[in-house]
């Protein structure tokens, strides 16, 4: 440590939020007489401009090198709090909070004296932590200018031009033969009911002829190292191997529509028993016939039980795989807990083509709820007037399919509102199935190190406020790959994604985690857990010695709190710094007193 | 002391992402729990190195909680799963040490689950009452 430690607290009122029920004047008179602190004040609101004035007055008065505010929670305040330090020049790692609103005044309101004895010993803690806190950098990493689109189906299309027309340098790839996705393969789009080719092809000739666009057809990934602004990537396909190097990524690639195991609601017995998707092939290409009735079921294989399918697409042959199959097996039908979000909309539009087609055939749609959001209501609406007919039944007594008389189907169900069983024999019965993630986006999740929702789709770093981020900097998500979505809702990933993207590219340079792992090598004796352990990579063990690799150190700890030999330390989490905490709180006259 | 008069000092390590942002909504709620514990902010509990929670309890907690990401939410991937095995072998440490393995709680708490933390906090402090002091405390006291 450098120079001693000169500790300014700085005690918030918060109003009354804090000041009504602690008793902050006696909390600041308490923090002047704990060791190393040269300086106590209250403020009324330490975040306001006259607060913070005051906290960098005092800083450059009273010479202080740390910096302790009792107010807030650091989720919120810390960063505002940090600048004011770093405005009076002194580094932002040197600033510690106190919480004594959330976990202290807020949840004590009724005891007032216990809630300033909790109040003192929270600030007693951070000063002690302060005494400890050394000065951080959070280093400088450039960023290529370039970026690789995993998928070109309409988001990572979409993603793909939004980057090209910025001016960035774009690869492409595409496992199948021709971009578009699964939207290539669909008749026509709700709620406009335009042909799915009018919206994807202009695309597909966009990324085709951009110059911008390095387009990669039956390509796959095979191998992901590096880290955010320089990525190595490894691609296999019909080009041959090749290797690229890029600043960020975009996972687009997609979901699959699922398909039903043989005998779920007869499927692969009866041929009439076809997927919504198959319908929809069936309508573009006019094999539908004349039917007298069709039967859609909702929510096949969703909205079902809680079934883990992470463990069971990732561990395929481990025993708890086996166990969930057994659950699965035992349950009449298999499926999915989440909602697939397309399907009520997907019916209802092939229902309205199939009305509007051959106006003599009556459409029932079976369902235990509808979810029609939006503007698509409307369309809903249009259902009914075309004369669509919905059917509540009741999901656990699943629908039973039989042969009836005339070479038609027989659906038997339990109408909820009638409360009792109705009888539809139909031609044809169709299964709204959900989307489903690909099993290769388990592979892409060891390479890229995104975890997986519970319900196997890539998962964003935070459901509402970094919806298209990864936890992985420098990674992002577009369309089905991160959860069901619609055609505008994956545009709408996709140019998100390349927002998030583009922001790094332009910059060319981004602050890294100043938070990281250091290893002692005196101490080390190579055994290599911290490299088994550490879900990033960031440790390598070289010439019998562990190097963090910093750039893609995240600062979890694990690696410090494992290592046989302690020879890893945290920056700004250090053994110290969590310990001084700790014998601050239980020894509140000073830590001499053990043993004594 | 009498027994009954018995407050026990918990320490907590909550991590940055679920716990400690738990614990800031039963703030944001109000809802109340005894002020009986202090919270550690760390960023991952994978980051709890067991001689913390050994030293914690040495020099007087009375009881110890950790508290990190639901499994499968963890930040940083899978801290969580690490911390938790540790816990097995910690808590058999504290058996042959003397100290109640009741007193080391491992929980997961999500940032959303703010009454979670102040019924934890409600339960964990009544836990310890009943146990009493810690036996270094005890010690110490001696």
């Amino acid at each position: 440590m450098g120079e001693e430690p000169n500790i300014g607290v700085f005690v918030c009122h918060c109003g009354v939020n804090i000041g009504g029920v602690v008793n902050v004047p006696e909390v600041v008179e308490y923090a002047k007489t704990l060791p190393r602190v040269a300086h106590a004040e209250h403020n009324l609101y330490t975040c306001s401009e006259a607060g913070l004035a005051a906290l960098k007055e005092a800083v450059k008065k009273f010479n202080l090198n740390r910096v302790v505010v009792a107010s807030c929670t650091p989720r919120t305040h810390e960063p505002l709090f940090r600048s004011a330090c770093k405005e009076v020049g002194l580094n932002p790692y040197l600033f510690e909070m106190a919480n004594i609103r959330e976990q202290c005044s807020w949840v004590h309101a009724r005891e007032p004296k216990r809630a300033t004895e909790k109040a003192k010993d929270i600030v007693r803690m951070a000063a002690a932590r302060s005494a400890w806190l050394e000065p951080q950098t959070e280093p400088e990493l450039e960023v290529k200018d370039s970026a690789l689109v995993i998928g070109a189906g309409v988001a990572g299309m979409t993603s793909a031009l939004t980057l090209a027309n910025q001016g960035f340098k774009v690869h492409l790839i595409e496992k199948e033969e021709e971009p578009g996705g699964m939207v290539r393969g669909l008749h026509k789009l709700y709620p406009t009911l335009q042909d799915a080719s009018e919206v994807v092809n202009p695309m597909i000739e966009a990324v085709k002829s951009h110059k911008n666009i390095e387009l990669l057809t039956s390509t796959n990934v095979t191998d992901v190292g590096g880290y955010v602004g320089n990525f190595d990537v490894a691609l296999s396909g019909k080009y041959g191997e090749k290797k690229l190097n890029v600043g960020t990524i975009i996972v687009a690639c997609g979901a699959l529509n699922y398909t039903p195991p043989k005998g779920l609601y007869q499927y692969g017995i009866y041929d009439r028993v076809i997927t919504q998707m198959e319908l929809d092939h069936m309508l573009r290409e006019g094999k539908l016939g004349k039917p007298e009735r069709i039967v859609m079921i909702q929510c096949v294989g969703a909205r079902k039980g809680e079934i883990r399918a992470y463990e069971l697409e990732s561990f395929p042959k481990s025993d708890t795989a086996a166990l969930l199959r057994k659950i699965l097996k035992a349950q009449k039908e298999e499926g999915w807990p989440y909602c697939s979000r397309i399907c009520c909309m997907n019916a209802i539009k092939n229902a309205i083509l199939v009305r509007s087609q051959y106006p003599e055939t009556d459409v029932v749609i079976l369902f235990g709820d509808l979810r029609v959001y939006k503007e698509y209501e409307d369309f809903y609406a249009k259902s009914r007037e075309l004369e669509v007919r919905f059917v509540r039944h009741i999901e656990e007594v699943p629908p039973e399919i039989s042969e009836g008389p005339e070479n038609k189907l027989k659906v038997v169900a339990y109408d909820m509102l009638a409360g009792r069983e109705v009888e539809f024999p139909c031609d044809w019965v169709v299964l709204s199935t959900p989307l489903r993630p690909r099993r290769g986006e388990v592979l892409l999740e060891r390479m890229l190190k995104i975890p997986l929702s519970p319900d196997g789709f890539l998962m964003e770093a935070h459901l509402k406020l970094r919806p298209v981020d990864t936890t992985v900097d420098g990674i992002f998500l577009a369309g089905t790959a991160s959860g069901p979505k619609d055609v505008p809702e994956s545009i709408m990933s996709g140019k998100a994604a390349a927002a998030r993207a583009s922001i790094l590219m332009a910059n060319k340079r981004m602050k890294a985690e100043a938070i990281t792992a250091v290893v002692n090598t005196d101490l080390c004796i190579g055994c290599g857990l911290c490299e088994e352990i550490c879900p990033y990579g960031a440790h390598k063990v070289e010439e019998g010695k562990s190097k963090t690799v910093e750039a893609l150190c995240r600062g979890c700890g694990a690696c410090a709190a494992e290592c046989p030999r302690r020879a890893i330390a945290m920056r700004h989490y250090g053994e110290q710094q969590i310990l001084a905490q700790v014998q601050a709180l239980l020894f509140p006259k000073g830590f001499e007193m053990e043993g004594a | 002391m009498t027994e009954a008069e018995f407050e026990p000092t918990i320490v907590a390590f909550c991590c940055n992402w679920c716990a400690y942002a738990g614990a800031d909504l039963a703030g944001t709620s109000r809802f109340e729990y005894p002020p009986n514990v202090r919270i550690i902010r760390v960023m991952c509990s994978g980051r709890i190195d067991p001689t913390f929670v050994l030293s914690a309890l040495r020099w007087g907690a009375d009881g110890v909680l950790i508290a990190g990401c639901h499994p499968g939410d963890c930040h940083y991937v899978k801290g969580n799963y690490m911390m938790e095995r540790r816990l097995n072998f910690m808590k058999n440490l504290l058996g042959y040490l003397g100290i109640e393995p009741a007193r080391l709680r491992l929980e997961w708490v999500s940032a959303g689950e703010g009454g979670k933390f102040a019924a934890l906090i409600r339960d964990m402090t009544m836990e310890i009452r009943n146990l009493g002091p810690s036996p270094f405390k005890k010690m110490q006291s001696a």
